[in-house]
């Protein structure tokens, strides 16, 4: 049983990474919006499924234009990946500017409601596009690096079997890396970097001190759902396949990771992210081989939850979050 | 501060106009099947078939197969009709292959008087509790493409099916399996639907009882993407032979992602995995993929008919067609029998209900049918396919007559 379970340990350890960066960078979003205003965005998870679609349209038009052929690959992969975060990151704006500023001084739960109406909406939205274009809303898309990589794991220890990467996988890796990365300098080093946090700890006071909420409010919105849309991307070159859908069991891992960080707090979320995503490619290859055939793979987004509500019970604040005295 | 708000109401306007155009279309979408030859304005009594299956959603390639098979035979035969004195008509409804929507659709067709029989429904999981709503208003219902065994088992009066079993179609599957790849060492991957988790399980009773192990059998969700951790398991058992009970959607990433982790035994799946949707997400790792399929290959067995269909509605026949298109022959023989019996007059759905089930020695283009007190067609085979490269149908290996 430990020896099956070791054998696949490399495998499960690199989709379990990969899957985890997607979370890590959806969990963003989702504590970059609650760091600041309080309230979470469920259509988070939607935007998400948008900037997938969208950067799949993206690449159908590339090569219905015949562009394709022509450029390398990396660039049309960059083009549509800044494509998705443009549209996605407007859109951000916009969803905040008509469904959650108006309701900025109402309770709490009246924008939750309307966060939740949002994301119905962008599902059917994009459900009847894709429909209508295509006549089918499961749309498969261009994959643009679909090669395969073997990582000689058992070279390294002769237990171990080989792991195979997917190009893509790497991709996968290293944007979210790098998109973590930056948002972290962004956040920490720039002067807008100070603005969301002096609003994130007291609005009234930041706006005093000459701050534009509003403005801060937007840009936050901007970034987080272009980060969303962005893996939308990669999460659709990753898998190949999409349904308007994808939106909602992702966005709720992601909500799940943010928490198990420490909701608000940027670098839990990253860490909260990988960890999910580590779990449940553990949970789904060892489940079985570990209950002796009682409990399946499909049982593994209960093991993420059940770990969750551990966490919560022991350290309500999450991982990396601090007991909130007061507010800051 | 009022033009805020002024901006934000139009914005909601917007897209509340938006989602009426969306309304509006899919109305129209509803419609379009009762405007079929009804143009005539005349006030001859109106025969409706409906037919339920999914047009929208993941598998929608094989229910608007359905559709337009049973739309072709019955546009043909509308002129017979009228002769007969009737206004034939067909109203198409989405089912959307959930089956609380086939549950309200069929609510709809009972209520509607003058539809007279239903041609559908695709997945199993919607015709079992859709059926028992056919069964209350005594509609009769053929299907040609549900497999499962409690379709027909419930031995209720009003369900027909002119496809193979599950429990058939299992057990075809464990034959190649076993004697023609020579498989010893197998792997169940099944989605926990009412199709899927029957037809792995009848699979994995016929494996055994010819003598091969089960390695392991896993559990997935219909609608998830990454598949790694299952395939994972798969890289640990090393099986040399994977079997898949589930839809195509699930099935083409399986193989797609499998291939993609250095897996290279043959995988296997059921009728649900015969849809071109497998070339298009599976793509180039489309290989060494065998399927059992309750549908014969029309576009070879009878070309004719294929070259008919492609004419008409500008797309390639799918093998469900051609049983749709035989379901509605036998449907609209039912009822053409019971406007006889009944002295040239409108039968009730009692009468063509009887009178469908009374079907014997029907040679369709695709299938001979004849029903046996169950509902389950004598004539139904099995057939086994294989997808080697990105093509489909894939080419057919054997064919496995009912015993």
């Amino acid at each position: 049983m430990i020896s099956e379970i070791i054998q696949t340990l490399p495998q499960v350890l690199v989709d379990g990474l990969a899957l985890g960066a997607v979370y890590a960078v959806v969990a963003i979003g989702y504590t970059m919006v609650y760091g600041i205003l309080e309230f979470i965005n469920f259509a988070h998870g939607e935007i998400f499924m948008t900037g997938a679609f969208v950067g799949t349209a993206a690449l159908f038009l590339f090569r219905s234009a015949g562009w394709l052929g022509g450029m390398p690959g990396w660039t049309a992969y960059l083009l549509v990946f800044m494509i998705a975060m443009l549209f996605t990151g407007v859109m951000g704006v916009g969803i905040e500017r008509v469904a959650y500023r108006p309701l900025r001084k109402a309770p709490k739960l009246i924008s939750f409601i309307s966060a939740i109406g949002v994301s119905f909406l962008l599902q059917d939205i994009v459900r009847f596009i894709a429909d209508l274009r295509t006549g089918n809303f499961l749309v498969t898309g261009i994959t643009l690096y679909g090669g395969n990589l073997k990582v000689a794991t058992s070279s390294v220890w002769h237990v171990f079997d080989d792991a195979f990467i997917k190009t893509n996988t790497v991709i996968v890796l290293a944007a979210a890396v790098l998109l973590m990365i930056g948002l972290d300098f962004f956040v920490n080093r720039t002067k807008w970097g100070v603005a969301m946090r002096a609003v994130a700890q007291d609005r009234e006071t930041a706006s005093l001190m000459s701050v534009n909420v509003n403005r801060v409010i937007a840009l936050t919105f901007f970034i987080g759902s272009a980060l969303g849309g962005g893996t939308g991307v990669l999460f659709a070159q990753q898998y190949g396949t999409i349904d308007p859908y994808i939106g909602f069991t992702l966005g709720m891992k992601a909500f799940t990771a943010a928490v198990l960080g420490g909701i608000g707090n940027i670098r839990g979320a990253m860490f909260g992210g990988l960890l999910i995503g580590l779990i449940e490619m553990f949970a789904s290859a060892n489940l079985g081989i570990i209950t002796g055939g009682s409990f399946g793979a499909e049982y593994k987004d209960v093991v993420s939850f059940l770990i969750l509500i551990v966490v919560l019970i022991f350290k309500p604040e999450g991982l990396l979050g601090r007991a909130v005295k007061e507010k800051v | 501060m009022k033009v805020k708000k002024g901006l934000s109401l139009a914005m909601v306007t917007v897209i509340a106009a938006a989602m009426l155009a969306a309304c509006g279309s899919s109305g129209k979408n509803g419609t379009e099947g009762a405007g079929n030859g009804g143009g005539s304005g005349s006030s001859l009594p109106v025969i409706k078939i409906a037919s339920q299956s999914p047009l929208s959603g993941g598998s929608s390639i094989q229910g608007e197969a359905i559709k337009l098979g049973g739309q072709m035979a019955l546009e043909e035969r509308q002129d017979e009709f009228k002769q007969l004195g009737f206004d034939l008509q067909f109203v198409p409804y989405d089912d959307q292959g959930d089956s609380k929507k086939g549950v309200a659709n069929a609510e709809l067709i009972g209520a509607d008087k003058s539809v007279l029989a239903v041609l559908g429904h695709l997945n199993s999981g919607v015709t079992i509790p859709s059926s028992v709503v056919y069964e209350k208003y005594s509609i009769p219902m053929v299907t040609p493409a549900s497999t499962a065994t409690e379709v027909t088992d419930r031995k209720l009066k009003a369900v027909d099916r002119i496809v193979a079993r599950d429990d058939f179609q299992g057990p075809a599957g464990a034959e190649y399996a076993v004697k023609t790849a020579g498989a010893k060492n197998i792997f169940i991957i099944q989605d926990q639907t009412a199709y899927g988790k029957g037809l792995a399980d009848s699979f994995q009773t016929a494996v055994k009882g010819l003598g091969a192990t089960v390695s392991g059998y896993e559990g997935i969700t219909v609608g998830d993407k990454d598949f790694s951790g299952v395939l994972n398991q798969v890289l640990s058992k090393k099986p040399d032979f994977i079997f898949f009970g589930g839809m195509y959607n699930e099935g083409g990433l399986i193989v797609k992602q499998a291939r993609e982790k250095g897996i290279t035994a043959p995988i296997m799946g059921g009728d649900a995995i015969d849809s071109s949707g497998m070339v298009d997400i599976a793509g180039d790792k489309l290989t060494d993929v065998a399927y059992s399929s309750v549908s014969t290959d029309i576009t070879k067995s009878n070309k004719d008919w294929a070259d008919k269909y492609t004419q008409k509605f500008k797309k390639n026949p799918e093998n469900y067609s051609a049983y749709a298109y035989d379901a509605m022959n036998v449907i609209l023989d039912g009822v053409k029998k019971a406007i006889g019996d009944n002295g040239g007059k409108l039968p009730s759905r009692e009468q063509a209900r009887d009178a469908i089930r009374a079907t014997t020695d029907f040679q369709g283009v695709a299938t001979k049918v004849s029903f046996d007190d169950k509902g389950d067609n004598k004539f139904a085979k099995v057939f086994i396919y294989k997808f080697d490269g990105p093509k489909y149908p894939g080419e057919l290996i054997s064919e496995v007559d009912p015993k």
